[in-house]
């Protein structure tokens, strides 16, 4: 056994854009470690017997492996370790929540300085990307069988699969609905937190192992999952994602100037409404925007709209800062950039001017009562508090329902009481056979590492279920 | 990249586009939309269907230049790519036997109730249509229409061809004179809220297809959303046909201006570029 490590509580910090800077444009926020940073973080790891760590990662990376390479300076290693189970690195270091997962399960943790593992991870993903000669090499030599497997959406789960699948030897073909690749990779998280190129460059890693990728395909329009399968495919992976918005359901909601999250970010992000009209899509921003609701989603939608140019950018949630899904560290981020959060705050209706543009909102106070289902305490109103707010724009950021495309024009599929397809944890499968299910559409709205994880679970079980 | 196989000018600003797209066409049905983008920098927006062949893999749409996109489409010929083609989306149309079936359409529109018209007809329905034009140098498919329609009538806003007038005029007069099973009204929103109110007092079912702004048109971003019968519908995959008699027109209009000044300050830069180029 190696030496015993002396604890080293100094977690190196991530350089980032300066917040009064980063607030007007949409580079990544997040600059990324330089090498000696990444040695330096990767000595504190202790390389323990039994880590932690692995038991936190829902795609079971050797995480202390790639550590191991990065602190001897094996870089080449550290990417092969870390491949080895993840084709999406550079996303993953980007925006998995690791502080409620391997870093959460560091031993670490418990003295407050977890390893950076997600700095490492994107730090490994940026490296390769940087160095293509050195693991070129290392690309893998596909024997592919006459089995072919069919994908439906190219985002998180989809990619997961298809590329699983394709390195076990199965000819995968991805269906996307939209123009590009990715799904809510593209379309949903912003440039400043994950950029495009990194994440068309892990769809590429995704192509070279042989997966053929089909845009503009809306399975349940131009096929249906049953005729995907009297074509020629003997498996179907269903990863359509979460689909359809939700809004408050009060008064006004469908004035103009009222977005959902998802029509917001669409416009910003998959068209490039940023860089109208040099791209031909608009949207609108105004002065002042509210953004209602206190998820990942919200955050990225409040920061959008400040680098859209906005003044005022409110984030107004119904319960209190620590009830809030966002990650502590977007909301910092979204606080450092300036946007102003209007907490124990909900809105009772929208109100317009005579063209019909949205102009106010009618607030009201909350107060936290005792703890719900949910275990958080349960925003209760309080009466005579209603107040008016001038805005002109509003952004709903409540999470979705599910899609009801696939769902509605796929025979033998059962469904959940919420609309997902019912789909087996550990394996994947949903009630009809042949067909598989994972992500959002099978969970609900969740992560972009969960939706991985169960994809990786599904190729398992396709793979067995394929072999026979 | 789906290439246009042919392109015909219908009449001034209005253009007609049969594109090589065989998945689409084996599923398309009347009343279908499908998204289109132009170029890499283009707006993904619904045109409806306006007709299709199986054998041949092909899929017609129908367009009129109204801004940026539109006119950056006008300017793409045969055997040039539209670089997406997204369909068929959005509900068919309902074809059933109702009787007597009144088909009317406003400008390019016409191009939509072709497929619309022929199948309610092969379904056994007598079909009456009217097709109206704001004047005379805009009219087509006069003869298209009235070879899928039992009888058609023609309008004209400023009467320079045959009768003088809106359509909502006949419309009436038909519905006053004998038993209508349904109307079919498409066209400019307009029209089309016009049309509704025609018949709403007569009990008639009128659907209409509506043209809210979309992006995606998958149901993912809620941009076409629209109020029927006092419930929000998204028109991608709710609609777009909706019964005209339970539509909020006054919602949807102000929702169809949302980006007015956009739309123009887009259109100024493009044909300023458009003039500079040509010199």
């Amino acid at each position: 056994m190696a030496e015993k490590k002396k604890i080293n509580l100094h977690r190196v910090s991530m350089p980032k854009q300066a917040p009064d800077a980063r607030k007007r444009n949409f580079n990544e926020v997040a600059l990324g470690y330089t090498f000696e940073q990444a040695v330096e973080e990767a000595n504190r790891c202790l390389q323990l017997p039994k880590p932690g760590c692995i038991k936190g990662c829902p795609v079971d990376i050797d995480i202390p492996g790639f550590i191991r390479a990065i602190s001897e300076g094996n870089m080449p290693e550290a990417v092969r370790i870390l491949k080895d189970k993840n084709s999406l690195p550079g996303i993953c270091g980007r925006v998995c929540p690791q502080e409620t997962q391997c870093e959460m399960t560091c031993l670490l943790a418990k003295k407050g300085a977890p390893i950076a593992i997600g700095r490492l991870e994107r730090y490994v993903a940026d490296w390769e990307q940087a160095h293509p000669e050195v693991t070129a090499h290392q690309k893998e030599r596909i024997q592919f069988n006459d089995k072919r497997v069919a994908v439906i959406g190219s985002g998180p789960a989809g990619l997961t699969c298809a590329a699983d699948l394709a390195k076990l030897g199965y000819r995968v073909t991805i269906f996307e609905a939209l123009h590009v690749t990715g799904g809510v990779l593209t379309y949903g998280i912003p440039e400043f937190r994950l950029p495009k190129q990194i994440v068309q460059r892990e769809v590429s890693y995704v192509m070279s192992l042989g997966v053929e990728i089909k845009l503009d395909h809306i399975i349940g329009k131009i096929a249906t999952v049953d005729e995907v399968l009297q074509n020629g495919y003997d498996a179907v992976f269903l990863a359509p994602g979460a689909g359809a918005p939700m809004f408050l359901n009060i008064p006004g909601e469908n004035l103009s100037g009222v977005y959902s999250a998802n029509e917001f970010l669409t416009r910003t992000n998959l068209m490039k409404a940023y860089l109208f009209p040099q791209y031909d899509t608009p949207i609108k921003v105004g002065k002042r925007v509210a953004v209602f609701g206190g998820g990942n989603v919200a955050m990225d939608a409040s920061r959008c709209a400040l680098r859209l140019g906005a003044k005022e950018v409110y984030i107004v949630y119904r319960r209190s800062e620590v009830e809030m899904p966002a990650r502590a560290e977007e909301r910092e981020n979204a606080k450092e950039e300036g946007v102003i959060f209007k907490l124990l705050t909900n809105p009772k209706r929208f109100i317009g001017d005579e063209q019909g543009r949205v102009k106010a909102v009618e607030l009201y106070e909350m107060e936290l009562g005792e703890p719900d289902e949910s275990g958080r305490r349960r925003p209760i109103p309080k009466p005579g508090t209603e107040f008016i707010m001038d805005i002109d724009i509003a952004i709903p950021a409540l999470g979705t329902r599910p899609n009801p495309i696939i769902p509605s024009t796929t025979e033998g599929l059962e469904l959940t009481r919420w609309g997902t397809i019912k789909t087996d944890e550990a394996t994947g499968r949903t009630s009809k056979e042949k067909v598989w299910c994972g992500g959002d559409m099978a969970t609900g709205a969740a992560t972009v590492i969960s939706a991985m994880g169960a994809a990786k679970r599904a190729a398992v079980n396709i793979d067995a279920y394929l072999k026979g | 990249m789906y290439q246009i196989v042919a392109r015909e000018d219908l009449s001034p600003g209005i253009h007609l586009f049969k594109i090589k797209a065989p998945e689409v066409a084996r599923k398309a049905h009347p009343g279908q939309f499908v998204i289109v983008r132009g170029d890499e920098k283009g707006e993904r927006i619904p045109l409806t269907i306006a007709d299709w062949d199986e054998e041949e893999g092909s899929v017609t749409i129908v367009f009129m230049e109204v801004g940026t996109t539109t006119k950056k489409l006008a300017c793409l010929k045969a055997g040039d790519y539209l670089i997406n083609f997204v369909g068929p989306l959005g509900r068919p149309t309902e074809i059933d036997k109702f009787g007597t079936v009144i088909c009317v359409a406003g400008g390019f529109a016409i191009a939509t109730i072709v497929p619309i018209a022929r199948a309610m007809r092969q379904a056994g329905n007598k079909v009456i249509s009217i097709m109206g034009f704001r004047t005379k140098d805009l009219v087509f498919w006069e003869e298209r229409l009235g070879s899928v329609s039992d009888e058609l009538i023609v309008t004209t806003d400023d009467g320079s061809y045959k009768r003088k007038g809106l359509v909502t005029e006949p419309l009436k007069e038909l519905l006053q004179s004998i038993k209508i099973g349904r109307v079919i009204a498409i066209g400019p929103t307009i029209m089309m809220k016009f049309c509704s109110l025609t018949s709403k007092p007569f009990g008639v079912k009128t659907i209409v297809s509506l043209n809210p702004i979309m992006v995606d048109g998958t149901g993912m971003c809620g941009c076409c959303r629209v109020s029927v019968g006092n419930q929000t519908k998204f028109a991608c995959v709710d609609g777009p046909d909706f019964d005209g008699h339970e539509v909020d027109w006054d919602l949807l209009m102000n929702r169809q201006r949302t980006y007015l000044s956009e739309e123009k300050q887009s259109l100024e830069i493009w044909e300023k570029s458009m003039s500079s180029s040509r010199r």
